[in-house]
């Protein structure tokens, strides 16, 4: 593939680095002339200086044969309108933007600019990983089709635990589509007993939370876990 | 009508002043207080006193634009000194608010252009000047015929 990437922060050199490690097509784009330098020293040819928010700038880094452009500088207009001129004027096909502050994301939305992502947002999920009173973590949101996709870890006190799968009353709009045990995956069957230990993941719709932690629960009953 | 301008520089601020002078309610939202004291220069009377409106904030902030009054907008004119800025309000302006009027002030040429191609009212001081100054080089008569 082909993929543009806006700013050349940590964020856009580690990711170009990625991606041209998977034999991907990358051109960096940076508006800092001296972080153009140092990163250049690196990126060589795959990175090219100049301010992604003017159309030649784009149009010289080859946005018309263009994959995927994602925009991760530290300016969420910027990222917000690179995105948008990218897909509606441009008609590049998959883009992602970085959102720096999460208050903005509704402003992405409104602009037709998905999927977006927020480190912020990332760090709070991480948090719910670390965290066990949370209970339960999200792997991942299907805004579009009205989904998520969550993560819980059974202990000993878990009301689920030592119980057969067909037998758990699952809330309406939920579904378990995997268990983890000893670092294995596998589809639960009506016939699978839950065991302390294991990682269960569920499909929800969103604001199934609730009925699923009490189920569930009580997760992690204070003995610290992990 | 009630006019919701952010952006209160040179533009901004001038644009304010005539249209609260015709008659219109106006009001005014910049991040940087300061700005009201170039909405007074020239007036008699403070701002408010004329019956204007000045709120500190930027337009991307939803609790800035709705002290401004943005919900019962006739006409937004995005006047900051930063073209994304503009473009991005004037957006906001148009999809959320439904404001009937939305005047984007674009520097970038080009992508005034095509914003404008979409839709948005741009106006592009650039482009202005490079038209006129296009059309003034054009009249200018050569050195023989000035001598």
């Amino acid at each position: 593939m082909y993929i543009i990437v806006i700013g050349a922060g940590k964020v856009g050199w580690n990711l170009a680095r990625e991606l041209l490690e998977k034999n991907h097509e990358v051109t960096v784009i940076e508006s800092d002339r001296r972080r153009y330098q140092t990163v250049e020293q690196e990126l060589e040819h795959n990175i090219t200086y100049g301010d992604a928010s003017e159309l030649w700038v784009l149009e010289r880094a080859g946005i018309q044969r263009a994959d995927m452009v994602i925009a991760v500088t530290g300016d969420d207009e910027d990222n917000m309108l690179i995105c948008q001129v990218a897909r509606e004027k441009y008609e590049v096909e998959r883009i992602i933007a970085r959102v720096n502050n999460p208050r903005n994301r509704p402003h992405f939305d409104l602009l037709g600019v998905k999927p977006s992502v927020s480190a912020t947002d990332l760090i709070l999920r991480l948090l719910e990983h670390e965290v066990p009173q949370y209970g339960l973590v999200h792997l991942l949101d299907l805004q579009e089709e009205q989904l998520e996709i969550i993560e819980m870890l059974l202990d000993r006190d878990s009301a689920v635990t030592g119980r057969r799968v067909g037998d758990l009353s699952m809330p309406e709009g939920s579904l378990l589509i995997s268990v983890l045990r000893e670092g294995k995956g596998f589809v639960p069957g009506p016939e699978t007993v839950l065991e302390a230990g294991d990682e269960v993941l569920a499909v929800l719709d969103p604001g199934r939370e609730e009925d699923i932690k009490e189920l569930f629960g009580p997760v992690m009953g204070g003995n610290g876990g992990g | 009508m009630f006019i919701l301008i952010v952006g209160c520089g040179r533009v901004g601020s001038s644009v304010a002043r005539t249209m609260l002078g015709e008659g219109h309610e106006v009001s005014c939202l910049d991040e940087d207080p300061e700005s009201h004291t170039r909405l007074e220069v020239g007036l008699e009377r403070g701002w408010e006193d004329m019956g204007g409106q000045f709120t500190v904030g930027t337009g991307l902030e939803t609790d800035a634009l709705l002290a401004a009054g943005i919900e019962k907008a006739d006409a937004f004119i995005a006047a900051t000194n930063g073209d994304n800025t503009n473009i991005v309000i004037s957006q906001i302006a148009q999809r959320r608010y439904e404001v009937p009027t939305v005047i984007a002030r674009i520097l970038d040429p080009l992508r005034a252009e095509w914003y404008g191609q979409q839709g948005l009212h741009t106006i592009c001081p650039t482009r202005v000047a490079i038209d006129m100054l296009e059309s003034a080089v054009r009249e200018g008569a050569p050195r023989s015929e000035v001598a």
